[in-house]
């Protein structure tokens, strides 16, 4: 039988600063700041404790029209303990975060994937660039005030009016 | 040549050279080896022993120099569509397209921001294969669709009561579109 998770041993070192998500049930999770997340995660990474040395996933949730607007979901998984913590980083409008592609290098496209998505930028990323879209692809398409169907133009008769044009595309989702 | 040896006597034949064209043109449809989503599983799957394209004369050209045929076989992004359009302007003339699937004849479910919803937006199809996606006897019968289309086509004059322009000119037209 599996040792619980150690979650008292992260709030304690953080003194407030990382506060637990009570009603996450699956795994532990975390809450944190964007300007501490860089040092909870070197923390995690490298603490004789924890040795999360796998970065999952980011992931990237719009909460439109709720504040704050934007939130960052980081998954990690230790691979020689087996445990797997979730962290939560709330971000503001313009939303930008910092990079933790120094910490875990595959950070690097999946930040690229948030970037491309949601237009969540990453202070001190080597290559942010867009990562599924093309390079000239105007808007962040993942966040609820990009229409579904994408903008109208000659590949896509179908897509909504530009802003400007005519009804607001927010006024037809929400 | 042992069974043929002796058993005609030497022959003259008469056809039009419409006849010799369309029936060399349509017995070596050569497509691209160029699959872009699901539907590229089923058009190996045509390709393979249980279906046998070969046997229409239908063979997979790993170039577009060396194709008359691009089988559209899947979704088209945005991203693609520019390189599937370059692909086709690299086959030398007479080129033929099928659009296979759903999402390549309309953009499908996909009626999306990154999705084409359609490939006659860039590209003149001569065959639409429906399906979601097409077992491998629709890309076969459209296969067979396109060779009547060639049959049945003129090659050594342009019909004058033809409203169409010819293909180079349509395919000059769409190419200005783009």
């Amino acid at each position: 039988m599996q040792d619980p998770f150690p979650l008292a041993n992260i709030i304690d070192n953080f003194n407030g600063r990382v506060s637990v998500a009570a009603n996450v049930t699956d795994m532990p999770c975390v809450i944190v700041n964007p300007q501490d997340l860089v040092e909870l995660c070197l923390f995690l990474r490298d603490n004789e404790m924890f040795k999360f040395n796998f970065m999952a996933d980011i992931g990237g949730v719009d909460f439109y029209p709720n504040l704050p607007r934007y939130q960052l979901v980081y998954h990690l998984y230790s691979i020689s303990l087996g445990w797997r913590l979730r962290i939560k980083c709330p971000l503001d409008e313009p939303p930008t975060a910092p990079t933790i592609t120094h910490l875990w290098t595959t950070a690097n496209w999946h930040e690229r994937e948030a970037y491309d998505m949601f237009g969540i930028v990453f202070e001190g990323h080597p290559d942010l660039r867009r990562i599924y879209m093309w390079q000239e692809f105007e808007g962040w398409p993942m966040r609820r005030d990009f229409p579904l169907r994408g903008y109208k133009d000659k590949y896509n008769p179908f897509g909504a009016e530009r802003p400007g044009e005519g009804k607001s595309p927010i006024g037809d989702i929400l | 040549m042992g069974s043929l040896t002796d058993r005609y006597k030497d022959n003259v034949l008469f056809t039009t050279s419409d006849n010799i064209i369309n029936w060399s043109r349509r017995s070596s449809l050569w497509p691209e080896t160029f699959g872009i989503a699901c539907c590229a599983i089923e058009m190996i799957a045509a390709g393979c022993a249980r279906y046998d394209l070969d046997r229409f004369g239908v063979v997979f050209r790993p170039s577009p120099r060396q194709s008359d045929v691009m089988i559209i076989a899947g979704t088209i992004t945005k991203k693609m569509a520019p390189i599937i359009r370059r692909l086709y302007d690299q086959m030398p003339e007479p080129r033929y397209v099928i659009a296979m699937g759903t999402c390549a004849i309309s953009g499908g479910v996909y009626n999306t921001y990154s999705v084409v919803q359609g490939s006659d937006l860039f590209v003149p199809v001569d065959v639409h294969v429906a399906g979601c996606p097409p077992r491998p006897d629709a890309l076969l019968h459209g296969m067979v669709l396109l060779q009547e289309k060639i049959s049945a086509s003129r090659q050594s004059k342009q019909a004058k009561d033809s409203s169409q322009p010819p293909l180079t000119q349509q395919s000059a037209n769409i190419k200005e579109n783009v």
